[in-house]
This record gives structure tokens, sequence and C-alpha cells, in this order.
């Protein structure tokens, strides 16, 4: 899942300074599992933007709602009647897409109350990590389900670099070096053979660097 | 011979190599390049020229090799992958062939975090071993990293790789120097080395597999100043091993310095008896006037003219 956190209090203050009515949008999605945007957040956020306004002397109005997601538009239908004409801003709880599609969606200001991290998972409750770079094709079948892009900080695809000793990454004593877990693991499955081949540069265009990116499954299109 | 390097003559005739280093400054002003390159050039084959070492902008690689040329020294240049894409990185080799330079060192480079931009965006688009290809395919193919061909003059450069036997995980690191090898490396320049027994194992794995018939192995060596910067190297620098006795030896020194000489010199003794390695690079960081002492008690001097 997409894994987001709050930014500072002061900071979404500040991007609704002017705004005597909002409307603060949490997501449901992703964001409620990591803890930052779900409903609970949202009203957490609400009641503290006022608080601060009201010691400010410079009241806030807030509506608070929470969609199920804010990254598909039959859910953002659901906020029209909330995006009413005295509404002078929008904060949005969701990761970046959800504000873009708030933003799309209505001629309002928008704002991001979260700050949007990476694609990672729980690993304890409390303590989400990154898994992966959507580099848009998949070679953990290499490297022994371990993701070198995201994993390793060169992302280097031959590795280990020279940085790597007891296991740990040379930019951080507590980062695993990925390519230790590559090699364990990979030796594990007795595939260690596999590590020589010579990986070719990698296809960026298939990532990032194409520019937006888009998936159509002709299948499931309803036009 | 593949190239025009001296490096590369030197190292076929069989000849035990000698390499120096130079951080190129903070700044633009060439004048200590080219005095360290008048200092060194008689008592080193070749120099590096460091590519933004530790991730600190410096005066760049290529530009301090051009100096180093002008003094009448033989550059190699490091280029790393952490501040370039493919495209970058080949039209620097294009431009620093088309400027004399003769060897290049593959680097991936210190992450940023350790350096003076901690914020910059880094690169990494191909990796040291995918730039050692690109660099060979260059040279003996002819051939952009795209499969485009040259239609000129392709740049013929001596490729040498970086290996670091004190890494981890130590049994792969002999295979992933055979992987820079198989990649297209011609000589191999070592992380310093103060853990001998250490490097006299990787060396025998290196035998094994009959790598240093394949590539020159060229061991680093690096002269200590004080038992400071020996607890330092083995505390803080990641991928160095430094053992609790040099670290005593610095530290019961009456003389440091001289101290430091005399371990590197007696490395540099030692590293000539083990099979495989063919040069020494001493890497003398912010002390480059000290390795015309160690060349000349080392016994190796004076250098060997390339014929
Ligand atoms: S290889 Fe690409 S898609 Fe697969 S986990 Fe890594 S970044 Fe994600
Ligand atoms: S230490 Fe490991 S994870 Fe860190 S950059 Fe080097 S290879 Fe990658």
């Amino acid at each position: 899942m997409i894994i987001a956190e709050s930014k500072p209090l002061a900071e979404v203050a500040g991007l609704i300074q002017g705004a005597r009515k909002v409307l603060v949008v949490g997501c449901g999605g992703c964001v409620t599992v990591c803890l930052a945007g779900g409903e609970k957040e949202t009203g957490i956020l609400a009641a503290a933007l006022r608080l601060l306004r009201q010691k400010e002397g410079n009241p806030l109005e807030t509506v608070e709602v929470t969609l199920t997601r804010q990254c598909d538009p039959e859910y953002v239908d659901m906020l029209e009647k909330y995006v009413t004409d005295d509404v002078e801003a929008i904060v949005s709880l969701a990761c970046g897409v959800g504000v873009q599609f708030l933003a799309e969606r209505y001629n309002k200001w928008v704002v991001p109350a979260l700050n949007t991290k990476f694609a990672g998972g729980t690993v304890e409750h409390g303590v989400w990590e990154e898994r992966c770079g959507l580099c848009g094709e998949c070679i953990l079948y290499k490297t022994g389900g371990i993701c070198p892009i995201i994993r390793c900080s060169k992302s280097i695809l031959n590795g280990p670099c020279g940085g790597s000793q007891n296991g740990k990454c040379e930019v951080n004593p507590e980062t695993p070096c990925a390519w230790q877990l590559i090699y364990d693991r990979m030796q594990a499955l007795g595939k260690l053979d596999l590590l020589m081949e010579i990986q070719p540069p990698k296809d960026w265009s298939k990532s990032r660097d194409g520019g937006p990116r888009k998936v159509v499954r002709e299948d499931v299109r309803l036009a | 011979m593949k190239t025009e390097s001296k490096l590369e003559k030197l190292l076929s005739q069989g000849h035990f190599v000698v390499s120096g280093e130079i951080g190129p400054p903070k700044h633009a002003n060439p004048e200590g390049i080219q005095k360290h390159t008048a200092l060194l050039k008689d008592y080193v084959d070749a120099m590096n020229l460091t590519d933004n070492q530790t991730a600190i902008v410096r005066l760049s690689s290529i530009a301090a090799g051009v100096h180093v040329l002008q003094a009448g020294g033989e550059p190699i240049i490091q280029m790393t992958v952490r501040d370039r894409n493919r495209i970058a990185l080949q039209s620097d080799l294009l431009g620093a062939y088309s400027l004399g330079m003769r060897n290049v060192l593959c680097l991936s480079g210190d992450h940023q975090s350790f350096g003076n931009h901690p914020t910059a965006k880094n690169v990494h688009d191909v990796d040291s071993l995918q730039l050692i290809k690109i660099v060979k395919d260059l040279r003996d193919e002819k051939k952009f990293a795209c499969g485009e061909e040259l239609k000129g003059n392709e740049p013929r450069f001596f490729i040498g790789a970086a290996a670091n036997p004190f890494a981890d995980p130590f049994e792969f690191r002999v295979l992933r120097l055979e992987k820079k090898i198989n990649a297209g490396a011609d000589f191999i320049q070592t992380q310093c080395i103060f853990d001998m027994e250490r490097f006299e194992r990787f060396m025998a794995m290196v035998r094994e597999r009959g790598l240093h018939k394949k590539a020159h192995i060229i061991a680093g060596v690096m002269p200590l100043k004080s038992a400071k910067a020996a607890k330092y190297m083995q505390q803080s620098v990641a991928g160095m091993i430094v053992p609790d006795e040099i670290v005593s030896r610095m530290e019961k020194a009456a003389d440091p310095r001289a101290e430091g000489v005399a371990i590197c010199v007696e490395q540099i003794k030692h590293l000539q008896t083990i099979e495989g390695v063919a040069g020494v690079h001493i890497m003398a960081v912010m002390w480059e006037e000290i390795i015309p002492t160690i060349v000349k008690e080392a016994g190796l001097y004076p250098r060997p003219k390339a014929e």
C-alpha cells in the first residue's frame, strides 16, 4: 500500500490561512491502514485546525467527510454535496493521487495534509517499510524476492557495492544491505549462480522517466 | 595492447606498477594538481583523479586529468555513476578521450548523504558494472549503450574497476570481481589493505579462479598519519577493516607519521610477494607529498620507462 504521514499541523494551517470554512476530506484506503488519513485522523486534524485558529482569533469552520477512496471518481462523486460555495479550501488527507483527483474535480484551493512517502508494508504495528520503487518492470525473480532498486541505496543491479559490511548498508548502520539479503537468500535457495549473470542497464522508460504511466485493461472497460 | 595507455603497457610488460591518487580541489584553481603531478610523476606510473570524492563537489576528474597530462603525468580518471546517467557518462567518456585520457576507473561512488549536498537527487541510472560494460562496448564494439554504432573514432580506454576484499559478504567479493572482469575490466584497484590476512585469503580465491590472469590486480595501500586517523578508518569508514594491531602500533609510535610510512612500506613489500598482485595503488589522502618517500623506501624507485 501507499504509506503517508501527516504534515506538521502548522504547515497545514499555513496552507489554509485565508479560508474561513474548509472541507477536510479523509480517505478510507491505504492511508487509513497506515493511520495517517482515515476517519479518525480527519476528525483530529479538523479539531486541531479549529483550535489553533480559535487561539489566533480567526475562527475556522470545518466540514469533515471520509471517502472510501479518493483515487476513484465514483467515490469522489459523493463529495459533491459537501463542496458548497462557502467552502474556501479543501484539505485532503489522501496520498498525492487523492489530492490531485479532488483538485481536478473542484474549482477550489485543494491542499495536501499528508506527505506521501512510498509503497511499503507494515513490518510491525506502527512501523512501515518501503519495499517497491514502482519501477514498472519487476525483476524480483532475479534477486530472490528482494528489491534492489528500492532497498539498495544505490539501486545496484549487480551488487553489492564496496560499502556493505556486517550485513548493513554503508548509508545507515540500521539499514540492512539489500545485496547481503539477496546473497543470503539466493544461497539458501541454491541459486547463487544466477547472481553471476551480468544484468544490463535497466529500462527506466517503464519507470517514472517515461512520463506519467497508464495501465489500460480493454477487457474491463465499459465504453 | 588494446589501448595507448602507458599503464597498460607497463602492466603487460610485467612491471610491478605504482599508482597514486590526487584529490582535485574544492575550487577552480589547478595549481595544486599541477604541483602534485610534478612531485609524483617520476615516482608513480599513473595517478587517479577522484570524481567528487565522498560526494563533495570538486574540480572535475576529467579536467583534473587534463592538468595532470599537461604537467607530464599519466591520468586515471575516476568516474562514478552517482552523478550522471548513461547519456552524460558516455558523453564524458568521449570528451575525456578527446582530451587525451586513456585510463578510466568505473565506480558506484560514495552515497550523496556523506557529502556536502546530502539533499541532492542521485542518479544511479546504471551501476558500476554496467558502466564497465559500456566503456568496453564503446571501445571493442564501437557501440553506444543503446546499441547504436559509433560513426567516428571510438574512445579506447584501459578499463579499471574497484574491488573491496573487506566488504561483505566476503565470499561473494571474488565472484563480484569475476563479474567485473567478465564485464570488461582490464585492471582492478582494491580498497586500502590493512588486514593482510584477509587480503591473502581473497587473493587465494582470486588465483583459484584464475582471475589474476584475466585482469591486473593493483593492491591499495594508505599511509596513516596518526593513531586518530587509524581509529577513524577502523570505526567510521564503511567497507574497511583495520586490525587493532595497526592501531596500537600507531598509538605507541613516538613519531606516528614515520610509523605510518614504515607500515605502508612493509605492506608494499609484503604485497610484492603475493602471487597475482600486479602493483600497488597508494592513496595518501591529503598527504600526496609523502608518496615519493614511500616509493623510494619500498625499493620501487626509479620507475621503469614504457618502451
Ligand atoms: S523490481 Fe520494480 S516493481 Fe519489482 S519490487 Fe522492485 S521497484 Fe517494485
Ligand atoms: S551497502 Fe548494500 S544496500 Fe547499501 S548501497 Fe551498497 S550494495 Fe546497496
